[in-house]
């Protein structure tokens, strides 16, 4: 891992105008430098201004105070370079598995691809989350997993520096989120992208992260811990279930989100 | 046993005839009004021939209509050409919105029929002042519901088009028009089926070759069998455009293409 850092949140505020003169202090003095290739969760209670980070980071939404660098440019504006997993994946209902993520690919890749290497490599794509089966599927007629995958597939396709998930297993049950973060991790593995996951889910951040960062409670939110999760990759769930460092992992997460920073209204 | 079948059948027929029963006791108590025999022996005459021309006064029924629909689509698509811009335009912004808004909201209301006068002391001539009537009847469904289907929009898809860097074009075609088209086909709806009612008022009062002309000379003709019949001719061939706009309307709406 490089010791300059790749992504670089520095002193970053953020305030929402509420009107009449007041405002909303989301997020203040968040300090956070992204390693290359690394893997980072940002947890905490809702309305701690997890999402509004990735946010800031995707460029949707504007930094109040301080900067936020990728590979030492200013981030401010939205980018393909900053690809976003959404929460409800945004697929659009018109087009087709396939035709969702050729969208992507023209528009970002297009000017130096063929046609026949497009359909190449939007189908690379749609193989790595094993969707060829369902490519010529509409969003409405596959399962919100399998949606999932297809969002996920669409934001890798674009080849981005850092991907950026919004929570994206959250609207999902347990067994397809759990298929789903299999998947990712050995996406990751082949890809080396760099990913910040906004999550709830405490197992879920253990499970993925190198690091996890916990949040303090909103307003003025900010960076409470950082945790460096040392597990070897690739990791299997069943076997870290007993595993000393994982549960010393989560046993620290806990401890944070319901002792230090609990939260009457959860 | 009644299938579902035979009762779409039956029950509008058992209403027919007691339609027929009432149109022949009317007829019976006022002198004149012409009984359901009449009039069915009269429509098979005007069918029999719809496409005559004896000049300008007198023509077949089918040209009547023709006419009628011909203005009807000049207007209507005048008022897409128009209406569908202006929509997006101020679905889109904020500030077109407010400055339209207030001149849609008061225009809006206004009979069609009123701007007849005025049409016609601008062009001087019939049909083209019909064509304009039709396209301030048609235009404003058009814009309102063009506009609608912009805002409903999902922030979501427009995430999505910011992420990917769509410019102001792609942004249109690709994510705002799919999303609107829908919204777009039912103002269209809407327009058609008001155009073919505003249409008949129109021509009445302008006069010249017409279906709604048509039915005021069979009145002054004292020939009140061919009002019935152009009557039920409008209806069913405001049927028929209704019927095939919303057959356009779903070709084009991918809800109902996409999920089977």
């Amino acid at each position: 891992m490089s010791a300059k850092p790749f992504l670089k949140i520095d002193h970053v505020d953020k305030i929402f105008p509420l009107g009449g003169g007041k405002e909303y202090v989301a997020l203040r003095n968040v300090q956070l430098d992204i390693r290359e290739n690394e893997i980072v969760s940002i947890i905490g209670h809702s309305g701690c201004g997890k999402s509004t980070i990735l946010n800031l980071i995707a460029g949707l939404d504007t930094i109040s105070n301080g900067t936020i660098l990728l590979e030492d440019k200013h981030i401010l504006a939205p980018g393909p370079e900053r690809a976003v997993v959404f929460q409800n994946h945004s697929l659009l209902p018109w087009l087709s598995v396939y035709q969702n993520i050729e969208m992507a690919v023209r528009k970002v890749l297009g000017e130096d691809l063929s046609n026949s290497e497009i359909r190449d490599h939007v189908m690379k794509y749609i193989d790595m989350v094993n969707l060829g089966h369902a490519k010529d599927k509409y969003p409405g007629e596959i399962s919100g997993g399998m949606k999932q995958r297809v969002g996920i597939a669409r934001a890798l396709s674009i080849e981005p520096k850092v991907l950026l998930m919004d929570e994206p297993f959250g609207a999902l049950d347990s067994l397809t989120r759990a298929n789903l973060q299999d998947h990712l991790m050995r996406i990751q593995m082949q890809t080396g992208n760099t990913v910040v996951i906004i999550t709830h889910d405490v197992d879920e951040a253990v499970l993925l992260s190198d690091r996890v960062i916990m949040m303090t409670n909103g307003p003025e939110a900010t960076i409470g811990e950082i945790l460096e999760v040392n597990l070897p990759r690739p990791r299997n769930r069943l076997e870290l279930q007993n595993n000393p460092e994982y549960l010393r992992c989560r046993s620290a997460i806990i401890e944070f989100l319901y002792s230090k920073f609990a939260k009457d209204d959860e | 046993m009644v299938s579902k079948y035979s009762n779409a059948v039956l029950l509008p027929l058992l209403l027919f005839g007691v339609v027929i029963a009432i149109w022949s006791a009317i007829s019976a108590g006022i002198p004149g009004f012409p009984p359901p025999s009449e009039v069915w022996s009269e429509l098979l005459i005007v069918l029999s021939d719809p496409f005559y021309n004896n000049g300008a006064g007198d023509q077949g029924i089918a040209l009547q209509l023709g006419n009628s629909l011909a203005r009807v689509f000049g207007g209507f698509a005048l008022a897409i050409a128009v209406g569908v811009p202006v929509g997006l335009l101020i679905g889109m912004s904020k500030s077109a919105y407010t400055a339209f808004n207030p001149y849609i909201q008061i225009l809006k209301p206004v009979s069609p029929l009123a701007w007849l006068p005025l049409a016609l002391f601008v062009f001087k001539e019939v049909n083209t002042t019909a064509i304009f009537v039709i396209f301030v009847t048609s235009i404003w469904p058009i814009i309102i519901n063009t506009a609608l289907g912009v805002r409903s929009v999902s922030e979501d898809y427009l995430n999505v088009a910011r992420v990917l860097q769509l410019s102001a074009f792609e942004r249109v075609f690709q994510i705002i028009l799919p999303v609107a088209v829908p919204f777009i086909f039912t103002g269209m709806r809407l327009s058609l089926g008001i155009a073919w009612l505003v249409i008949v008022a129109a021509e009445m009062l302008t006069g010249g070759v017409g279906i709604g002309f048509w039915i005021w000379d069979e009145y002054n003709n004292l020939n009140y069998s061919h009002i019935i019949i152009g009557i039920i001719l409008i209806g069913i061939i405001g049927y028929i455009l209704d019927a095939a706009m919303g057959l356009i309307a779903d070709f084009f709406d991918y809800r109902k293409r996409g999920l089977k």
